[in-house]
C-alpha cells in the first residue's frame, strides 16, 4: 500500500505558540520521511524535554518522548539493539547543549548512524524564555531580566570537535530546504546533525523572522562543499576545515544555511561492533531467541564455566 | 584441624600479586577437594597501598571469615606491622628476612593510628619487625623465617632470569611457603599455578620452579616438623564451582538472556561488565522441535556492552534497548545510582522492563569506593519523586547472585517494571566453592508481547495498538520499537492509553491505578521461596535471627557453632525488599525473641519491618566500618544475647 504524506500525522492536538517554527520543522521531518519511503513501525523519533520534545506525539511513527537532555542515550540504545530501525533525535538548545552537552558530545566519539534535529530558538520556552546556552552574550530577549551574562555554543563547531561526521543548518520558516537537509542527514551513515535556527515568537523578541530573513543565505550558492574521504590530502583536509569554521562563525549580517561537514572516513559504532561480533547484524540483541519453546534458556555457557570447574 | 577450618591471610603492596597469590593459594586448595572461602581488603589505590587477603577452608562448606589466621603469609614489612597479632594460638607468620630491620618509620603508607598503636605496645618509636616477631612469640605465634631472595637467586641461576625480575614472584614464595609447611602435595599445587596463568608455559615454569625451591628451602630448614598441622588432599565425587559474585551475576545475564549491558566504570561493579565484553560473543543451543534435539550453534548469540558517558546515560540506554526488544541492564554503585534515579522513575512511569545491578559500597558520597555495606537498602526502595512500582531482590549468596540476577529479568518483563538487584562489594569480591549452578531448572519468562500477528488482527478488528491499553491485571501487551503494523509513543508525562500526554484527572487515577495494580500482583505471584530463605523454623527456638544480603553465611556459619552448644537458632534471610513479604514476616516475627543484623548503622531493614508490621527487634547488631561481619566478632555479640547481657544496639568494629 503507497504511503501520503498524512500517513505521518497524528490525530493529536499541536499546542505550540502560532508562528512558532517547530510547525515548519515538524512538516520538514513528515514531509522528508514520506519522501524517503519510510515505513512509519521503522522509524523511532526520539525527544527530551521542552517545546521541541513535544514532536514525536504528533508524529505518526514510533515516539518516544524521554528525559530533559537524555534523549540522545536512550536512540542510541534503541539503535544499538535494532540497528534496522531509523532513528531521529529530536534535541532543544537548552534541552541538547544545557543540561544534556555531556551526551551530545558523547554521541559524537560513537557515529551511530541516527540523525539529530537541534532546535535552536535562543530560549528555553516552556518555563517562559530564560537565556540558552545558543543565546549570544549580551543580548537581552524578552523575559530576560539582565542582559545575558554567558558566551555562546556554536553547535556546528561543538559537533566537529565531538566527531559527527555530517553537520548541516537549515531554518525553521524554509520547510522545503530543511527537508532537503533531513533526507541528505537520513541518508548520511552516521551521526548527523541538523541544526535549525527558529524564531520564539513569545520570547526571543530579537532573533525574529524579520531578524533571520535578509540574513540567511545558502552555502552551495557560494559553490562551498566540505567533504572528507580517506583520499582527501592533508592539505585539503586544513584548507577546507579551516573554510568550515570560518562558515560556522559567520553570525552578523550573514549567516549562512546548509551542509558544512560531510566526513566520510569514519566506520559507524555498529560497524565497529560488527567486527567485533560478526553475528551482530544478522541477529542483534533485540532480535536474539533467548529460550526455546518451553522457556528454557539457550545460552550455552558450559564452555565458559569450565574456567570456574574444579 | 580446629573447628573453624583453617584460616590463610596474605598481605602486601596493592599491585604487587595480592590477589594472583591468593588466587593461587585458595585455587590449590579447592583442587585438594576443599572448600574454600576467600575475601579481599583493598584500599581506593592502584598500587604502593597495604592489600590483604583472607582464606578460610574447610572440609564442610564455609561461607565466612574470621579475623584471624593460622598462617600469615608476607612478602613485606607493612602485612607484619598490621596483621601480626591477629593469629591464633599455635599460628605461624612466614616472613622475608630482608625485611627484619625494617623500622615502622621506614613504612609511609603504614597510617597514623596502627603506628601509633605498635608504638604504644613497645612503648617506644622505633619497632622493627624483629621486635614485632618476638613480641608475637610472646603470644604463642610461631615465625619461620625465609630468605626470599636466596630462593630467587637459585631461580636465576637455573633459569638464566635476571633477580630483578624475579622479585615480582614474592608472592609465590609466601603461597609456597605456606602449603610447604602444611605439608600440602607440592603437585597439586603446580596444577592450580597452571590453571591460575591459564597455561602460559613460560610463566608457569618459572613459578613452578619458585615454588620447588621453596618447598626445598622450607625443608632444609626443618620448618615442616615444627607446624602441627597438615593438609591432605580429600576425595570429592563431583566438581564445584570455584567462583565470586561479579561472575556469578555476569554468568546469570548470560544465561538469563541480556543481550544489552551498559555501565559507567565504578568499583566494585565494573568486573561485571568487564567480564560480560570479554564474554561477548556466545554459543547458543538450538531446539529443533521436528527432530527434538539440540545442537549448538557457535557464536550465534551475542551481548552489546556499552561503556557510557555516566551513568545517565547507562540507565537511559539500557532504557532504549529495553524499548527495543532485547533484555537490558546496568551495573553500578551507589554514587551511579544516584545519578540513574531520573531513568529509574521514567521506567517506572513508562513501565519498562529493566535490570538495575546494584553494588553497594561505603557511602554516603564517595564513602569507601573499595569497602562493603547494606546502606542503599532504603534508598533503592525510595529513590525518584513521585510514586510507582519496583522491585527490589537481595541476594544472599553467590549462588543466589547467579539465580536471582535471571530472576530479575523476568519479573522486570513479566511486570514490566525497574528490577533492582541489591548486593554489595563483599559479595561481588568474595570468593566461594559452590555447587554448580541447575541451568536445567531455570525459566525465562518474558511476559505479555504481542506480534506481527497479533496486531495484524487488532487492525483487522479495527482496534488500534495501546501501548497502556486499560485492563484488569495493570499489566498491558508490549511491542517493540520496530514492530509491524503498529506504532507507540510514550513520554515521561502522565498519558493516556495511547502514550499520549494527559492532564486529565480521570485518566490519571486510572493511569496510577493500573500501574500500581502491577506490585499486587506480583507479591502474590511471586512465590514464597524467592522471597524469603527461612532456615530451621520453630516454634520455640532461643531466637530468630532476620537479615538480609550477604551477611547470610556468617549467620548460617553462626548458626552451625551455636546449635553444637545446644542452641536452638531460627534464621529468617529476607529476599524480595519490594513487594516486601510483610504478612510472612510478620507471622514469623510474633512473639519471638529476634534480632536484625545488617552491615549498615541504622538497621535499615529493622526499620523497614517496623514500617510494615509494626514490630521491633530486640536486639539490633550492626557494622558500618566497612568490612564485613567475621564469624568470630557475631559470635560473640550473639552470644551475649542469648546470655542476656547485650544492650539494645550492637556494634561491630572488627576488621584491619
Amino acid at each position: 500500500m503507497e504511503l501520503k504524506l498524512t500517513d505521518y500525522r497524528t490525530e493529536v492536538h499541536v499546542n505550540w505558540c502560532p508562528g512558532c517554527g517547530d510547525y515548519g520543522i515538524l512538516s520538514s521531518i513528515q514531509q522528508a520521511l514520506f519522501e524517503l519511503k519510510l515505513d512509519p513501525s521503522n522509524v523511532a523519533i526520539f525527544s527530551g524535554i521542552g517545546c521541541s520534545a513535544k514532536t514525536p506525539h504528533y508524529i505518526n511513527a514510533y515516539g518516544v518522548h524521554t528525559l530533559h537532555g537524555r534523549a540522545l542515550p536512550y536512540a542510541i540504545g534503541a539503535k544499538l539493539a535494532n540497528p534496522e530501525l531509523t532513528v531521529l533525535v529530536i534535541l532543544g538548545d537548552g534541552d541538547g547543549l544545557g543540561i544534556g552537552a555531556g551526551h551530545f558530545v558523547n554521541a559524537g566519539r560513537r557515529n551511530v548512524d541516527l540523525t539529530v534535529i537541534l532546535y535552536d530558538n535562543g530560549v528555553y520556552g516552556l518555563t517562559k524564555g530564560q537565556a540558552s546556552p545558543t543565546l549570544k552574550l549580551g543580548l537581552k530577549t524578552k523575559s530576560l531580566p539582565k542582559p545575558n551574562i554567558n558566551q555562546a555554543i556554536n553547535p556546528i563547531l561543538l559537533a566537529f570537535a565531538s566527531g559527527y561526521t555530517f553537520i548541516a543548518r537549515g531554518y525553521a520558516y524554509d520547510v522545503p530546504y530543511l527537508k532537503y537537509l533531513i533526507k541528505e542527514a537520513i541518508n548520511h551513515k552516521g551521526s548527523a546533525l541538523v541544526h535549525v535556527l527558529q524564531p520564539c515568537p513569545v520570547y526571543n523578541d530579537i532573533n525574529t523572522k524579520e531578524w533571520y530573513t535578509p540574513r540567511l543565505y545558502k552555502l552551495e550558492q557560494e559553490g562551498y562543499e566540505c567533504i572528507i574521504t580517506n583520499e582527501t590530502t592533508e592539505e585539503e583536509y586544513l584548507r577546507k576545515i579551516s573554510l568550515m569554521i570560518q562558515k560556522a562563525n559567520e553570525w552578523g549580517n550573514r549567516i549562512p544555511l546548509g551542509i558544512f561537514y560531510r566526513d566520510l572516513r569514519y566506520t559507524t559504532y555498529e560497524e565497529r561492533i560488527e567486527a567485533r561480533i560478526p553475528s551482530y547484524r544478522l541477529n542483534p540483541p533485540a532480535k536474539q531467541k533467548i529460550s526455546d519453546p518451553f522457556g528454557k534458556p539457550i545460552t550455552y555457557i558450559d564452555k565458559i564455566l569450565e574456567e570456574f570447574l574444579i | 584441624m580446629n573447628n573453624r577450618g583453617i584460616s590463610w591471610l596474605i598481605g602486601g603492596a596493592q599491585g604487587t600479586g595480592i590477589e594472583r597469590g591468593a588466587s593461587i593459594f585458595f585455587t590449590a586448595i579447592a583442587m585438594a577437594g576443599y572448600y574454600v572461602f576467600g575475601k579481599r581488603e583493598y584500599h581506593s589505590n592502584i598500587m604502593g597501598e597495604h592489600s590483604y587477603y583472607y582464606v578460610r577452608f574447610d572440609s564442610k562448606p564455609v561461607y565466612s571469615h574470621i579475623e584471624k589466621y593460622n598462617i600469615l603469609a608476607s612478602y613485606d614489612a607493612e602485612t607484619i606491622f598490621r596483621h601480626s597479632l591477629e593469629g591464633l594460638p599455635g599460628s605461624a607468620i612466614i616472613y622475608d628476612t630482608g625485611y627484619l630491620n625494617v623500622k615502622t618509620k621506614d613504612v609511609p603508607t603504614l597510617d597514623k593510628r596502627v603506628r601509633e598503636d605498635i608504638h604504644g605496645r613497645f612503648n617506644n618509636n622505633f619497632v622493627s619487625i624483629s621486635d614485632i616477631i618476638e613480641e608475637a612469640k610472646s603470644y604463642g605465634i610461631k615465625s619461620f623465617p625465609i630468605n626470599y631472595k636466596e630462593i630467587l637467586n637459585k631461580v636465576a641461576l637455573k633459569t638464566g632470569e635476571k633477580l630483578s625480575e624475579l622479585t615480582r614472584m614474592n608472592n609465590v614464595i609466601a603461597v609456597s611457603a605456606s602449603l610447604a609447611i602444611l605439608k600440602f602435595d607440592l603437585a597439586i599445587l603446580k596444577k592450580a599455578i597452571d590453571r591460575v596463568f591459564k597455561g602460559r608455559k613460560v610463566v608457569v615454569e618459572l613459578n613452578s620452579l619458585v615454588a620447588e625451591e621453596t618447598y626445598e628451602m622450607v625443608n632444609s630448614l626443618g620448618y615442616i616438623n615444627e607446624f602441627n598441622i597438615k593438609i591432605s588432599p580429600i576425595e570429592n565425587k563431583s566438581k564445584r564451582l570455584l567462583i565470586n559474585g561479579n561472575q556469578a551475576i555476569a554468568l546469570g545475564k548470560l544465561v538469563g538472556g541480556c543481550r544489552f549491558q551498559t555501565y559507567y566504570p565504578i568499583t566494585p561493579a565494573t568486573d561485571e561488565s568487564a567480564y560480560l565484553e570479554e564474554h561477548e560473543i556466545l554459543d547458543v543451543e538450538n531446539y529443533d522441535p521436528v527432530k527434538s534435539e539440540r545442537e549448538i550453534l557457535k557464536g550465534a548469540g551475542s551481548i552489546v556492552v556499552v561503556e557510557t558517558e555516566d551513568e545517565i546515560a547507562a540507565i537511559t540506554m539500557a532504557l532504549g534497548a529495553s524499548l527495543a526488544g532485547a533484555r537490558a541492564s546496568t551495573s553500578t554503585s551507589g554514587p551511579g545510582f544516584s545519578l540513574m534515579v531520573e531513568g529509574l522513575g521514567f521506567a517506572g512511569m513508562n513501565e519498562i522492563p529493566v535490570v538495575i545491578t546494584h553494588y553497594q559500597r561505603g557511602g554516603p558520597s564517595t564513602g569507601m569506593p573499595t569497602r562493603t555495606e547494606q546502606g542503599d537498602l532504603r534508598f533503592v526502595l525510595h529513590a525518584s519523586h513521585g510514586e510507582f512500582p519496583r522491585i527490589v531482590i537481595a541476594s544472599g549468596d553467590i549462588s543466589e547472585c547467579f539465580y536471582d540476577a535471571i530472576r530479575c529479568f523476568n519479573y522486570a518483563e513479566k511486570y514490566q517494571l525497574p528490577v533492582i538487584h541489591l548486593v554489595d562489594r563483599f559479595l561481588a569480591h568474595s570468593v566461594e566453592t559452590i555447587e554448580p549452578f541447575d541451568i536445567k531448572s531455570v525459566r525465562i519468562d518474558r511476559g505479555i508481547i504481542f506480534d506481527e500477528n497479533d496486531l495484524k488482527k487488532l487492525k483487522e478488528g479495527g482496534e488500534k495498538y495501546k501501548r497502556f491499553i486499560f485492563n484488569s491485571t495493570g499489566i498491558s501487551p508490549r511491542i517493540f520499537l520496530g514492530t509491524k503494523n503498529a506504532v507507540f509513543w510514550i513520554t515521561g508525562d502522565e498519558h493516556d492509553e495511547l502514550g499520549h500526554i494527559t492532564e486529565d484527572p480521570v485518566i490519571r487515577d486510572k493511569m496510577m491505578e493500573k500501574r500500581m495494580k502491577k506490585i499486587e500482583i506480583a507479591e502474590r505471584e511471586i512465590p514464597l521461596e524467592e522471597k524469603v530463605n527461612h532456615f530451621f523454623p520453630s516454634y520455640n527456638s532461643d531466637l530468630t535471627i532476620v537479615s538480609w544480603g550477604s551477611t547470610k553465611g556468617v549467620i548460617l556459619d553462626l548458626i552451625d557453632e551455636l546449635s553444637k552448644e545446644g542452641y536452638k537458632i531460627e534464621f529468617l534471610q529476607i529476599r524480595l525488599m519490594s513487594p516486601f513479604p510483610s504478612n510472612y514476616v510478620e507471622k514469623v516475627l510474633f512473639n519471638k525473641k529476634w534480632i536484625c543484623v545488617e552491615n549498615n548503622y541504622s538497621g535499615q531493614l529493622a526499620g523497614l519491618i517496623r514500617e510494615k508490621t509494626g514490630l521491633k527487634p530486640n536486639n539490633l547488631i550492626v557494622k558500618y566500618n566497612g568490612r564485613p561481619i567475621s564469624l568470630d566478632e557475631i559470635y560473640i555479640a550473639v552470644k551475649s544475647i542469648l546470655e542476656g547481657k547485650s544492650s539494645y544496639k550492637v556494634v561491630l568494629r572488627g576488621g584491619a
